[in-house]
């Protein structure tokens, strides 16, 4: 997949609720039209990602398992 | 146009064990994260979860909990030591799955604004003082919770 992401945010070895709590924190610092690269370990991030940009607006561009890493691409829409 | 999706968590948390800290505290710093707002009030054994550098304390219970990865049978339970035990082992067990530390989540809830609202009543009950309790929370009763929860929120017991 080639998206180019303007942060990337290692969510690495993090379980439920940070990831999701760091994304928040990370979209909210980027402008919007950004993208952030968020790389997670937990399985569940891939259900939570995408019910949290359903439930915030923001637009998740895709996702891609790298290993044992799961990676998202998640733009800010506002 | 009427709301359609709720805006606001409202939970009870009654319960001051380990395993019963987490729910509240996970899904209310989720719930600001996904831009909604969040609420927990806490009351009986919940108090606990306020009370200053006890985050990290709270403790499994061993007795009468049949649901314990490794069960352990009442009456061993109840053997000196055993809930030190449990809880060790439980929070082995959180380690290795990276799970954050109630603190931590704690942390997260009052720099996000979680409104955490520790019960009056219950307070003069077990005769805990509000210097008891972490700094950053509010005091409040009944009508406190109703009024936050009566406004389109979604509401939870621990």
């Amino acid at each position: 997949m080639a998206i180019n992401a303007d942060q990337v945010l290692d969510c690495s070895g993090l379980a439920c609720p940070m990831p999701i709590i760091k994304t928040k924190k990370a979209v909210d610092g980027l402008q919007v039209g950004q993208v952030l690269q968020m790389i997670a370990t937990d399985p569940g991030s891939v259900s939570d990602v995408e019910a949290w940009t359903k439930k915030t607006g923001h637009e998740l561009l895709g996702h891609q398992k790298d290993g044992d890493k799961f990676v998202f691409f998640i733009k800010r829409t506002k | 146009m009427a709301e359609t999706t709720a805006k606001r968590l409202a939970i009870i948390a009654g319960h001051g064990t380990l395993d019963a800290a987490y729910p509240p505290l996970i899904l209310s710093t989720s719930a600001i994260a996904m831009d909604m707002e969040a609420a927990i009030f806490f009351t009986f054994y919940g108090l606990n979860i306020l009370k200053k550098g006890q985050a990290d304390k709270l403790k499994v219970a061993p007795i009468a909990n049949p649901a314990m990865p490794i069960p352990v049978p009442n009456i061993i339970g109840m053997l000196p030591g055993m809930t030190h035990m449990a809880t060790g082992m439980m929070k082995s067990w959180m380690k290795k799955a990276k799970v954050a530390k109630l603190s931590e989540l704690m942390e997260v809830a009052l720099e996000s604004g979680v409104r955490l609202i520790a019960c009056q009543m219950t307070m003069d009950v077990m005769g805990i003082k509000k210097e008891d309790l972490i700094d950053g929370i509010e005091i409040g009763g009944a009508a406190t919770f109703l009024e936050y929860a009566s406004q389109n929120a979604i509401v939870l017991t621990f």
